[in-house]
């Protein structure tokens, strides 16, 4: 299981921020602004063990 | 358009509650311009008759105007709040709701058929009532409407309508209607009590502001022998109806309440259809591991909106409840929001009456109501977005967080439902502290357990209350004074010393004596020895002196307290009517 390096008050903002960044970028290009959004974040990160990791978590329970 | 209203006289149907209907008494005559100085409360509703019962608290008469002439059909607002059963406690009535509710504490969330979240409501063996208390809106009424009708201050008018409403700087006069005819009747003040569809709004042509979410609600009560504790369930998205979640209740006399969403474009007629809502009830059941039979007593559909009136005061009108705001189920808002209106109205609608206040005391129930329900429709709208989410991003969202509940703790608080809570009023201008120089200021007093069955509360269910914190009573000469100037002003207060060292002896002044040996009180309102603490009639606190903090003396500082707390002007006298 993953730790939880958010207060609950930062990830309720993201929660927010995301799905309207989701509902900005509309059906057709919300895809490719999350692949982009992942891709910013894998890099800020800067450990790909982690994101690959985190790859798989996402892939379960779809 | 015939001018009679005729209310429904025969009993609604239900297969576990005998409804009572109640005889039409008329109004009683008045003369043109000559009105007595009573409320006139429109809606027998839980709002409109704690109203009347908190304004009878302080000796004022009030009239309820009621289309129908029994209560509530079906359950509705089931879930009362701690603080709700604390402001029934003011009104006299708490042990009714005590003796038939199902107390309860505990939140169980799951997805997939796994249990994904669980919230457990604070509580400890120090509290006088549970956190959540269950209990149909049929029993709220009626226990609330037999207080009302052993109260001689209280009438109540059942099977009367408004119609129409004018108002001019001394009054407002409404056009009722009832089997007997038509006609008009005035007061100096009006509650409007009358629900979310209020008449009154209406007339008065007042708009709301806020949202209204897409998205609508199926609740049913149903009669089934179901084996689950008292806790509040929640299954989202189950697969019989995929995005949308369920959510169960149990009530007293075995009576189920389900609420579910429904599959967006949908429509309410659809929804109630014998066959389809008898279908989804057994999908329920099964989903839950109960199979069992059952009956249903009664259903209806709801959407969900965050929305409140701007100003709860329209010159001689007063909105309470629903007719104030609408917000949405989760998370217990409506009645318990409610009655928080009531209960901070009441007194000082009284002590305005009664010359007793200057005329901004008044006008302070709307700002801070207000501002309360503004918050609630901001914690509502967070709830609601995860409940029935508004748009393809919200549900993008909540569907990914609940598939990452399954297996990641760090998204779970997500799930948090967010229970009413009580309002504090920590910046109103009735309290003479600062918040950042006392964490607790506009909350509500904390209801210390003080021995069996004996609470803090017990002792400030009147006027206003100071909270005189000592070491030990001998000195409390000096705070004596204050109590007996201020009852030679005409503004009571009711005292009461908190001592660590309680010899045993009466105490010279005469007043409640807790003997804090243990320090409870102290720790629990984070105050040293020779403070003292200013409690509204709404157990809420407005001010704090502290020996060595502040300038003026106690007699002093409590006498301007008090005038800041009633907008009482420094030196000026009181408003009359």
């Amino acid at each position: 299981m993953l730790n939880k390096n958010l207060n609950n008050e930062e990830i309720e903002t993201i929660y927010d921020q995301l799905y309207l960044a989701i509902d900005n970028a509309g059906p057709e290009q919300e895809a490719k602004m999350l692949a982009k959004l992942v891709l910013i974040l894998a890099n800020q990160l800067g450990d790909s063990e982690q994101v690959l990791n985190a790859i798989k978590i996402a892939e379960k329970d779809l | 358009m015939s001018n009679t209203h005729v209310a429904e006289a025969q009993p609604r149907p239900s297969i576990f509650y005998h409804y009572k209907v109640y005889p039409v008494e008329p109004l009683p005559s008045q003369a043109a311009g000559d009105f007595k100085q009573e409320v006139l409360i429109v809606g027998a509703g839980p709002i409109g008759l704690a109203t009347a019962l908190d304004l009878a608290r302080f000796g004022v008469a009030s009239r309820i105007i009621e289309a129908e002439r029994q209560v509530s059909h079906g359950s509705r607002a089931i879930v009362l709040t701690r603080r709700s059963m604390e402001i029934l406690q003011m009104l006299g009535c708490d042990q009714a709701f005590v003796e038939k509710g199902l107390s309860w504490q505990m939140g169980r969330s799951y997805y997939r058929g796994q249990e994904v979240y669980q919230m457990q409501m604070p509580h400890s063996k120090d509290e006088r009532f549970g956190p959540g208390t269950n209990i149909q809106q049929q029993y709220i009424e009626q226990f609330l409407v037999e207080a009302a009708e052993e109260n001689p201050l209280i009438h109540i008018h059942w099977g009367h309508k408004v119609t129409g409403i004018e108002q001019n700087e001394h009054c407002a006069t409404l056009d009722i209607s009832s089997e007997d005819g038509s006609r008009k009747y005035s007061a100096p003040w009006v509650v409007a009590a009358d629900g979310g569809r209020s008449t009154i709004r209406k007339l008065l042509k007042l708009r709301m502001e806020g949202e209204a979410y897409t998205g609508n609600f199926v609740i049913a009560d149903i009669k089934a022998d179901i084996d689950l504790p008292t806790e509040r369930l929640c299954h989202f998205d189950p697969p019989w109806s995929p995005g949308n979640n369920v959510l169960v209740h149990r009530e007293p006399e075995g009576i189920w309440r389900l609420d579910f969403r429904l599959p967006d474009g949908e429509s309410p007629e659809q929804a109630m259809e014998e066959k389809q809502l008898a279908d989804r009830i057994n999908k329920i059941l099964t989903m839950i591991g109960q199979e069992v039979p059952w009956q249903l007593d009664w259903a209806t559909v709801y959407s969900a909106s965050t929305k409140t009136l701007t100003d709860y005061q329209e010159q001689r009108v007063l909105f309470v409840g629903d007719a104030a705001h609408l917000l949405p189920i989760f998370g217990v808002r409506g009645a318990n929001t409610g009655l928080q209106d009531a209960n901070n109205l009441a007194w000082k609608l009284a002590m305005h009456m009664q010359g007793k206040a200057g005329p901004k005391l008044l006008r302070s129930y709307s700002t801070e109501r207000v501002q309360a329900a503004r918050e609630i429709c901001k914690e509502a709208g967070k709830s609601t977005r995860f409940m029935s989410p508004p748009t393809r991003g919200a549900r993008l969202l909540r569907d990914a967080v609940l598939s990452l509940s399954l297996t990641e703790s760090f998204v779970r608080d997500l799930l948090h439902w967010r229970t009413s809570r009580p309002h504090s009023y920590y910046n109103s201008p009735l309290n003479s502290t600062a918040t950042s120089e006392y964490a607790l200021l506009g909350e509500v007093t904390p209801n210390v357990k003080l021995g069996d069955n004996q609470y803090l509360h017990d002792y400030t269910l009147k006027g206003f209350t100071v909270l005189i914190f000592l070491k030990d009573e001998n000195n409390s000469a000096e705070l004596k004074k204050v109590i007996e100037r201020n009852e030679r002003d005409g503004m009571s207060i009711n005292p009461i010393l908190i001592t660590r060292t309680h010899s045993g002896d009466q105490n010279p002044s005469h007043c409640l004596t807790i003997d804090d040996k243990e320090g409870k009180l102290f720790e629990r309102y984070d105050l040293q020895e020779n403070s003292l603490l200013l409690i509204r009639p709404d157990q809420h606190i407005c001010g704090l002196w502290q020996s060595g903090q502040n300038k003026e003396s106690p007699q002093q500082w409590i006498h301007n307290a008090l005038r800041n707390a009633l907008c009482l002007t420094p030196s000026g006298d009181s408003h009359v009517e």
